[in-house]
């Protein structure tokens, strides 16, 4: 298997899982305006994971289009890190791994864009605007929260702290030479972008400690399971079902 | 002959989500072919990744090629180069507005805020950063008390 192939899975699983998560804020969130901005958002993440998955499918030639591969691969096939299979947690659970996540792609994504390889730049390309808006949605709500009552900032920096140790993962060696980029390089921008919102929210950056990894090897935490069951049950459940 | 009737009716398919627009006025058609025996390849950009009216832009395209005459259609979604609310044309904007709806700011100049596009008040707040569609910001007008969307610049 070619390494783009692997690496585009990465990209598209990332987007594909933060999708589901987010998701899970329909129909529960505090107010209608969050409940229609993290669908949006989760609306953004699954076009990047169909627009990965399916490039992804025509790279391998085995037949396998973005279907076959969001809904038939089991959880150790799955190349995401493990931030975006957390749980939810309260609202500023969310909001910080939407910070954190967002501001990663959207890095990412604007270095991608620039990419030798047309259909990974194009998508790149899109992909970095749309994330750009998670970055502002995630930042707003960041500083509201962290510079807020004494409630909302200790739940806003507790928030933070469990999420924090899961963002190093972002930043592992992988990627495949057509993306042109180091992604370690990556994380000295991400941590100025970070460190502005949370100085701006009076919230400290949490230490390094601890550090998740895996996740592109096809670890993933015990809240996965259950993610892809629900994803992928009506799939498997009826075979070759057509609307 | 059948190509450019073909090109005339897929260019007018009006967009679901903008129904004041085709998708040849905001840019999304890139390219039309109709081979000997009548096949057609339509190459379309999303306006968005994660569209939803995209599948049904797809089936709206077709139905308008085979109706021009098409014997067969293909559509090809094509995602290089990346479309952008840059692609809006003037007349397109004004459609937008005439519609209630502000037209997105150039990228190259972001910090633009739009103004109403019933009274032209200039200084409008966001009231959702998101509105009926993914596209669309929801804002309000201090002066003539109405809210309204806002194609987002992207």
């Amino acid at each position: 298997m070619t390494a783009l192939f692997d690496y585009l899975l990465g990209l598209g699983d990332d987007a594909l899982v933060a999708a589901q998560r987010t998701a899970e804020w329909c129909a529960r969130a505090p107010q209608l305006e969050e409940e229609v901005a993290l669908a949006n958002i989760a609306l953004d993440q699954l076009g990047q994971a169909r627009a990965f998955l399916t490039y992804a499918g025509e790279l391998e030639g085995a037949g396998r289009d973005e279907d076959a591969l969001a809904f038939l691969r089991d959880e150790h096939e799955f190349r995401n890190v493990q931030l975006v299979e957390l749980p939810n947690g309260d609202f500023a659970t969310t909001v910080a791994k939407t910070l954190l996540l967002s501001a990663y792609q959207n890095l990412l994504y604007t270095r991608l864009s620039r990419a030798a390889e047309p259909q990974l730049a194009g998508i790149a390309a899109k992909a970095a605007k749309e994330s750009a808006f998670h970055v502002s949605y995630a930042s707003v709500w960041t500083v509201r929260l962290g510079d807020g009552t004494p409630l909302s900032h200790r739940r806003m920096r507790d928030a933070v702290e469990e999420v924090w140790p899961y963002t190093h993962e972002l930043f592992e060696p992988w990627a495949a030479p057509e993306a042109g980029l180091d992604p370690a390089a990556l994380r000295g921008p991400w941590l100025e972008v970070v460190d502005r919102v949370l100085g701006e929210a009076t919230l400290a950056r949490p230490r390094d400690g601890w550090a998740a990894t895996g996740g592109r090897e096809g670890r993933h935490t015990e809240w996965f399971g259950p993610l892809l069951a629900e994803m992928q049950y009506v799939h498997r459940a009826h075979v070759g079902a057509r609307w | 002959m059948v190509r450019a009737e073909v090109e005339a009716a897929v260019g007018a398919v009006p967009d679901p989500e903008l129904q004041v627009l085709s998708i040849g006025e905001l840019g999304m058609l890139r390219e039309v072919s109709v081979d000997d025996d009548g096949n057609a390849v339509v190459v379309v950009t999303p306006t968005y990744l994660g569209c939803p009216a995209l599948e049904l832009i797809k089936a709206d395209i077709a139905a308008a090629a085979r109706a021009a005459g098409a014997a067969d259609v293909e559509v090809v979604v094509s995602m290089s180069p990346p479309w952008t609310t840059d692609w809006l044309s003037e007349t397109a904007r004004a459609k937008l507005a005439d519609a209630g709806i502000a037209p997105p700011g150039r990228l190259s100049l972001p910090l633009l805020q739009p103004g109403c596009p019933r009274c032209a008040f200039p200084d409008t707040t966001e009231l959702a950063s998101s509105g009926a569609a993914a596209c669309m910001a929801l804002r309000l007008c201090p002066s003539c008390r109405e809210p309204f969307e806002h194609l987002k610049a992207h």
